[in-house]
Parts: C-alpha cells; sequence; structure tokens
C-alpha cells in the first residue's frame, strides 16, 4: 500500500499516526511546497516576538519521519491530481503514484483587489514561517506597519510586532474586532484591552487606495506605513481536489470518513475542507489546528482500512492577546447568561436544554473544557445541575453516575 | 496501565492531596522550605466541594486524549501512557483548557500564566509513586491497576 499525503502540518500529521495505527508497513509520502520539518503554523507570532525558537516551533520531534517510516519530498510542489491514473503531478514535471491519497494543503491568504496594491513594496501575509521570517528581516525598532484585518491573524501580527515598538494601526471592514469568534461586548473588552497598548483601530473602513508607503481609507483618512500586513482572511487551497475530480464548493466536501466526494482513494483534512458543526448544524469552514488534526487523524484510519468516523466538530478557539486570554466554542445562539467583571467575561448560550456555545474572557477560562465537552456530548441541561455550572465548570454538577464514569473512565472519549 | 482513581465516599475534602503535590513537583526535598520560598508548584490535582460530597480531580491519562489531539503546538505527547507536558514548548495558547472533559489542565500562575501544567503521575519527579495517593489520610485516592486499557 502506498499512501501520499499533500501537506505537512496539523492535518498531515494526524494522519500519518492515523495510518501507522493500523498499517505499520505501507509506504507514506509526505510532499509539501514548504522546505521545514513539521512545524506549528500558529506558532509563528511567538516565534516574531521571540518567545518560541525555530527549533521548538517543530510540531512533532524531529525524529518523527524516521520513527514512522515517512518518505518526505519537502520543498517539492504538487500541481494536479490525475485521479484516473492515480498519480500526484509534481510542478518540475515528476509524477507520484498512490493507492490512497491526502490532500491536506490547508488555506492561503485571501486578498482583496485594492487599489495601488502593486505599488506597495513591503507588504505581507501573516500565515507561514517564510512570511515572519521576511517580516523579521524588514521590522525596524518604531516601523510604522498598517494592518489590514482585525481578526485572529491581524491582531497576533500586532502582539507580535509591539515588541519591536512598532507604531501600529489596525483597519477591518467590520464594525468590531474578531468577529468571527466574539460578541460585541467581548469584542470591545478586548479591543480596549489592545489599544491600551499603543495599537490604533479604524473599524468599518478599508483601502480605497495605496501609494508606496500611505494608504487613504474610504473614511477619508491617511495612514502612513513602512509596511503593510495583510490579514484580511483564508480560502482554502482546493485547486488539486478539483483538478482530481472531487467536490468542492468553497472548500472541499468529504463524508464522514474524510473521504473526498465524487472521486475515489482521495481523502482531505484541515482548513481545505468543510466540516459539519454540530451546533449550528451546516457545514462550514472551520480554519482550526485541533479540527484539522482530528479529521486528518480520521481520514489516516480510514485510508488504513480502518473505518472511523468523525461526526464531533465544532468552532473552538483558545486564544490570547497581550495577556487577556479567550476561549470560545459552538454558536452563539439561544438564550444567554452574561457575567461581566472588568476584563473579565462570560457567556454561555442555551438552546432546545443543551448548550451551545460559550465566550470566556480573563479569569473565567479555567476548566472550559467541562463546558466544551457539554457541547459535545448533547449532555441535556436538566440532567445536571445548571445553575451551579454556569457559575464554575464543575464535574460536582453532573449526576453521582455519571461524575464516577468520568472519574473512574478517561479512556477512549475521543473522536 | 495504572491511573490514580478517587472514592468521593472517602474524600474529607482536606486538600493534602493538592499540599503534597505542589511539594512533590517543587524539586525540593524539603516541605516546610518548598512552602516558605514560594517553590511549591501549581497543584495539578484539584478538590471539589459540595453538600456532604468532596472529591479530587486530575488527569484521567485518557487512551484517546483530547488534549494530545489539539495541542497547536506539540508541547502534549503519551509516554507510555502517560500524558506528558513539554513545558519549553507550550506556549500557553490553552487549547488544551479548551479540550480537556475533565478540567484537569492547570494554567501555571505561579510562572504567570506562559504556560500549562498536568499531572504526570509523578513519573518525572522525584516521588516515585503518584504523592496525591500516597498521602491521601483516608485513602480516598489510590493508585491501582483496573485493568480499563
Amino acid at each position: 500500500m502506498k499512501y501520499v499525503i499533500i501537506g505537512n502540518s496539523a492535518a498531515a500529521i494526524g494522519a500519518v499516526q492515523g495510518i501507522r495505527e493500523y498499517d505499520k508497513d505501507g509506504n507514506i509520502v509526505i510532499i509539501s511546497d514548504e522546505k521545514y520539518h513539521t512545524y506549528s503554523r500558529p506558532l509563528i507570532s511567538y516565534y516574531l516576538k521571540g518567545a518560541v525558537s525555530e527549533d521548538n516551533m517543530k510540531y512533532r520531534p524531529e525524529s518523527f519521519y524516521a520513527d514512522n517510516n515517512v518518505e518526505t519530498m519537502l520543498g517539492v510542489k504538487a500541481v494536479s491530481v490525475d485521479s484516473a491514473a492515480k498519480k500526484v503531478i509534481l510542478e518540475d514535471g515528476g509524477e507520484v503514484a498512490y493507492d490512497k491519497l491526502l490532500i491536506a494543503t490547508g488555506s492561503k491568504p485571501f486578498v482583496p483587489p485594492m487599489e495601488g496594491l502593486d505599488k506597495v513594496e513591503k507588504k505581507f501575509s501573516f500565515m507561514k514561517l517564510d512570511d515572519v521570517k521576511a517580516v523579521e528581516q524588514t521590522v525596524k525598532q518604531g516601523s510604522k506597519v498598517l494592518i489590514i484585518g482585525a481578526g485572529l491573524i491581524g491582531l497576533k501580527a500586532a502582539e507580535a510586532l509591539e515588541h519591536y515598538g512598532a507604531d501600529m494601526t489596525v483597519i477591518d471592514l467590520a464594525d468590531r474586532i474578531l468577529p468571527s469568534i466574539l460578541d460585541s461586548e467581548a469584542s470591545e473588552i478586548m479591543m480596549n484591552h489592545i489599544k491600551s497598548k499603543g495599537i490604533k483601530f479604524m473599524l468599518s473602513t478599508s483601502v480605497k487606495s495605496f501609494e508606496a508607503h500611505s494608504a487613504e481609507l474610504t473614511n477619508g483618512v491617511t495612514v502612513d506605513f513602512d509596511f503593510v500586513i495583510l490579514a484580511v482572511g483564508v480560502r482554502p487551497n482546493t485547486e488539486l481536489a478539483e483538478s482530481a475530480g472531487g467536490s468542492v464548493n468553497r472548500g472541499i466536501e468529504t463524508d464522514k470518513t474524510q473521504a473526498v466526494k465524487n472521486v475515489s482513494d482521495i481523502y482531505a483534512a484541515g482548513d481545505c475542507t468543510k466540516s459539519y458543526d454540530i451546533t449550528s448544524e451546516s457545514e462550514r469552514i472551520l480554519a482550526l489546528l485541533p479540527n484539522a488534526f482530528m479529521q486528518g487523524n480520521v481520514a489516516g484510519k480510514n485510508m488504513a482500512g480502518k473505518e472511523t468516523y468523525y461526526f464531533n466538530a465544532f468552532p473552538m478557539n483558545a486564544i490570547g492577546f497581550f495577556g487577556l486570554h479567550i476561549i470560545t466554542a459552538g454558536s452563539y445562539d439561544g438564550e444567554a447568561y452574561t457575567e461581566i467583571n472588568g476584563k473579565n467575561y462570560k457567556k454561555l448560550f442555551t438552546k432546545d436544554n443543551a448548550l451551545k456555545g460559550f465566550i470566556l474572557m480573563g479569569n473565567k477560562i479555567e476548566r472550559a473544557g467541562i463546558y466544551t465537552s457539554m457541547i459535545r456530548e448533547h449532555i441535556a441541561l436538566d440532567e445536571v445541575d445548571f445553575e451551579a455550572l454556569k457559575k464554575n465548570p464543575m464535574l460536582m454538577a453532573f449526576s453521582r453516575e455519571r461524575r464516577n464514569e468520568k472519574l473512574a473512565g478517561g479512556v477512549g472519549n475521543g473522536n | 496501565m495504572k491511573r490514580v482513581y478517587v472514592n468521593e465516599d472517602r474524600c474529607l475534602g482536606c486538600h493534602l492531596c493538592e499540599t503534597y503535590c505542589a511539594f512533590a513537583n517543587s524539586g525540593e526535598t524539603d516541605m516546610v522550605k518548598a512552602f516558605k520560598t514560594g517553590k511549591d508548584a501549581v497543584p495539578r490535582i484539584r478538590i471539589e466541594e459540595g453538600d456532604g460530597i468532596n472529591f479530587a480531580v486530575q488527569c484521567r491519562h485518557c487512551a484517546d486524549p483530547l488534549c494530545v489531539k489539539g495541542c497547536i503546538a506539540g508541547a502534549l505527547s503519551v509516554n507510555n501512557g502517560v500524558i506528558e507536558i513539554n513545558h519549553d514548548k507550550c506556549v500557553g495558547c490553552y487549547t488544551c483548557v479548551l479540550s480537556c472533559p475533565y478540567g484537569c489542565i492547570v494554567i501555571d500562575y505561579k510562572n504567570g500564566g506562559r504556560t500549562v501544567t498536568k499531572c504526570e503521575l509523578c513519573t518525572r519527579n522525584n516521588a516515585g509513586e503518584p504523592a496525591c495517593a500516597a498521602n491521601c489520610i483516608n485513602r480516598a485516592i489510590v493508585f491501582e491497576e483496573r485493568g480499563e486499557d
């Protein structure tokens, strides 16, 4: 059996581990256009601010490929998949045959058309190690920086650049920061927190036109900069799946085994795919590392012949900015329970006798996973002491039977 | 494998397990000195107290751990069934706090929350066997094999 994996990040590594649980001998080949040992993409901002070394960014130990008998083709770009002939076509014209293929190609920055962007000499995306290495070469103490996008990527970039004393302006078309994970109240708390570090925000605006070192915004303000960080959003890399004839609708469409719809022996996992979100009951692109690993892991098991399903996806985020941490999950739908105490914020959303989502910030984040498990396990609220749970996540609030199960067990609760 | 189990009918809620955990992970050999110098570690076990019911909770060392699967940094790993944390790799994003169904990942407030920490069954300190179980005065916490995996 020959397994070929395109991609070398969380989903790909999850797949290797999944395959090796059931097939110790088959050949595994990883093809990646990046030249690096597998590393954690979300750690690039920590690298830029000097909180983690390049070596400690490795997502798995140096010996991972050898330990798992994986052949790597790094710095090699796959350009198409011939699903009839079952081979991957490389940029240099080479071909790699497969029995089972995993597409774990992630996502790419989305840069909307902006007038004069080509005049800007120094502009960077913020997704890959090479992106931050380029920023590292450019940033100087006190550099003026325009960050386009007040989402997770843009604000993580801002946190890192603050270590260089950068003079930053963050703009976004939305009327609040982090709209994908925070409601308006939490968003305002976080924005004020980040503003206190000297970072300026301009919301509900976008770039009208660029000059080499300035941008005129639609709100009439002109912002000068030494360089620009482009962090508007991301889009799934779906070209390879399309070339193979797989089903793509914004993201790559898969079944519960992570097999790509419309083709055979091709699987997909990670940020390039769509997932079924159990909290909104809809197909969504969940570009989240834990989701990518788990999808990849399930894909790998299925590729190795062990039928396994991925069925418990929902949005989950844990992230902090300048020491203020946020943990969120699920959908913000239904009745809300709210606690606000300065920067400490808690909002729980319940609907149909179940917890559907939550936003926790500051000192409200401890033991958040108990809430997450209530979403994941569809715990009926009338079977727990939800009044107690609202205030503090605790196992005490579960029935004695379920509590004993949890305390005795803890074996095999994953996906 | 051997795990730590708790009998909630026997737990007195005395918090000695937390104290011994903090000491065992302090790196000190003298308990008084460990606490006096502030070297006591953040306890990786915690007591939940209720109306006449108390029990201790710490990492269950799941066979299929969501914390390890979700760790963005590759800082959590499984070594002979024990879920270990590499504090040099942890960036304190708290994805594991978000993931653990038992609420057993502990934010290390002793280092300002820069990392998390967790129970490693005293396999990486000098306690020998789990200090919480060894020092539980009412045998509410035991370290034993129950053949679950």
